[in-house]
């Protein structure tokens, strides 16, 4: 069943041309790699899909419970509504805030109370301030930071602050989750214990994902399938074992072969 | 009962300082030109804590409070003149606080959308114009007495009201801060991209805050025209803005508490000058410099005083910290 359909996606800046008429399509459940050199437009093709850049042609399409949505240049705000949750891959943690609060504040759109209720703490303030506070900590145990929830964000380690914003992603209760190379900068032990983890959010809360990915043990190992992107075109898809042996990919990664004299 | 206990420690501050005032003004140690300075703290506080919302915790960098500051005075101002004879000067002034309120964040509703919109520096300017547009209005139309302002403004406003209104601005904005809309205010300060990616509306929340911000803003406004019962454009020009952010940084940029004790500190150091007539700019100026050198992050930084040492003796032998937090 599709969940996410992507169709000649493009995005210019100015002249420069960096996602060319990409097309994906995601089934729901599915776990999707995304891989290309540097520069090849991952990033920025996570940003038209979160719609943090509307995309300059092409259509996207969200398909949750036989209700297909179009999320092409709508806000971003709308499109985490909708359903699409995402990671940073420069961590973009609300630093100065504690742990509890940076995924309280992602959690509270779906528990919403009127401004009246805030402004002068009367009901239903008390009552949906706890059930927000008690599911952010929930969702800080299951990632392992249950402990850290009074500490600042900003003085978690690297490998933590990369699963508080993936906890923070979660709160926003999404249907895909795209993850911004969720690995960078952990160790070979921290990226197996990331791969487990992966593996089990997406058992339990249904979810389908995306993600980009640098380290290729992690990309090969979980991945049902890839796509390659470079200088913003897709170059390949497929399983992971296809995916190694394109020659378009070994190209696009190693470079042309010489030709033999 | 930990519940109570919380809310009894947290007004304990403003009993204190309510009575404290009042016997004193009962012992006749206050005088009116002390009370004066007073009045004049309280209006600070209440227009420094609401551009405190806006500059502080919402991030967004506004130079135009006296813009709202105007609007709810001569609002105010109006209703007390003209309605005061015929249903009584306080329920006249209640209705003008009202009126001069809603009429700024109505204003700050309308003028946040569009501007709302720019960052930083552009923002600032664009307030800043803003604020000079409401004054040049101000000074031109017929009911505002232009450049003579008005004057004979019912004087209704005594202690009582004064304490009131800057408790009632101090306790609405302190709870706005610790609620979901509060907290979705500070992701935005925080992190815009960020805020946007889970979901938070940013141009929602920062017209939303700015329209807090504006409310209170007439509020002070109000305060300011019925206590000192003469009202000028000139009142409401650009020093005066500034004069507010000046409150605003230095009690620390995210701290209501530390906008309190800026406006009591810069009063007095202000009312202790008024006898160097000739430097005392020059001092003025000098304190300020010499706070920001050594505490850069204003006298509270980002933090409450809640959070200090002096909070921690408050809440020694508390055992669930959580449930202090969630109240």
């Amino acid at each position: 069943m599709s969940l996410l359909n992507v169709s000649k996606l493009t995005r210019n800046f100015g002249g420069l041309t960096a996602v060319f008429e990409a097309s994906l399509h995601i089934d729901k459940g599915e776990l999707i790699g995304l891989i290309g050199p540097n520069g090849a437009g991952k990033t920025t093709l996570f940003n038209v899909l979160t719609g943090v850049y509307p995309p300059s042609s092409g259509t996207i399409e969200l398909t949750i419970d036989d209700k297909t949505t179009s999320l092409g240049g709508k806000a971003p705000h709308r499109i985490c509504a909708a359903g699409v949750g995402r990671t940073f891959q420069n961590i973009r943690l609300f630093k100065d805030l504690t742990v509890l609060e940076n995924v309280m504040i992602a959690l509270q759109q779906n528990v919403p109370y009127n401004l009246f209720a805030s402004l002068l703490h009367i009901p239903p303030y008390g009552a949906s301030e706890r059930r927000i506070r008690e599911e952010s900590q929930e969702l800080l145990d299951l990632m392992g930071l249950g402990r850290k929830s009074d500490e600042l964000a900003r003085n978690l380690s690297y490998g933590e602050q990369r699963h508080l914003e993936i906890a923070r992603a979660l709160a926003t209760r999404p249907s895909l989750l795209l993850l911004d190379e969720p690995a960078a900068g952990m160790n070979p032990a921290e990226t197996a214990e990331l791969t487990g983890l992966i593996a089990q959010l997406r058992r339990d809360f249904g979810l389908t994902v995306l993600l980009i990915e640098h380290d290729m043990s992690l990309v090969m190992k979980i991945c049902e399938r890839i796509y390659v992107l470079d200088h913003g075109i897709v170059i390949a898809s497929g399983t992971p074992s296809e995916v190694r042996n394109n020659p378009k990919v070994i190209e696009a990664y190693l470079g042309e072969e010489a030709p033999s004299a | 009962m930990s519940k109570f206990k919380s809310i009894g420690l947290r007004a304990l501050p403003f009993i204190v300082s309510y009575v404290v005032v009042l016997a004193l003004m009962n012992l006749g140690v206050i005088n009116d030109y002390i009370f004066s300075i007073i009045v004049t703290i309280c209006v600070n506080i209440i227009l420094a804590a609401s551009l405190n919302l806006v500059t502080g915790f919402t991030g967004q960098f506004s130079l135009g409070h006296a813009g709202f500051m105007a609007v709810g005075a001569y609002t105010c101002a109006l209703i007390c003149i003209y309605l005061g004879p015929v249903i009584g000067d306080v329920p006249a002034f209640l209705l003008g606080m009202l009126a001069g309120a809603t009429a700024a964040a109505l204003i700050g509703a309308l003028v946040g959308l569009p501007t709302l919109r720019l960052r930083g520096d552009y923002l600032a300017i664009a307030t800043l114009g803003m604020a000079e547009i409401i004054r040049v209005i101000m000074l031109n139309l017929p009911i505002t007495n232009g450049a003579a302002g008005l004057s004979g403004i019912p004087q209704v406003v005594d202690w009582n009201w004064a304490f009131l209104f800057t408790a009632l601005t101090l306790i609405v904005l302190w709870n706005y801060i610790r609620s979901s809309q509060g907290r979705r205010a500070i992701a935005v300060r925080e992190d815009e991209i960020a805020a946007e990616a889970i979901g938070v509306n940013t141009t929602a929340t920062k017209v939303q805050a700015f329209t807090i911000g504006a409310f209170f803003a007439g509020i002070g406004g109000g305060l300011y025209a019925s206590y000192f019962f003469l009202i000028k454009p000139d009142q409401f020009g650009f020093l005066r803005s500034i004069d507010i952010l000046v409150i605003v940084v230095l009690g620390g940029l995210g701290s209501l508490s530390g906008t309190v004790i800026a406006a009591i500190l810069l009063a007095i150091v202000s009312m202790l000058l008024a006898q160097f007539s000739d430097i005392r700019m020059i001092i003025y100026s000098l304190v300020l410099v010499l706070i920001m050198i050594f505490r850069p992050g204003g006298l509270m930084g980002s933090k409450e005083i809640t959070d200090t040492v002096f909070g921690k003796v408050f809440r020694r032998g508390r055992s669930d910290k959580t449930e202090e937090a969630a109240a």
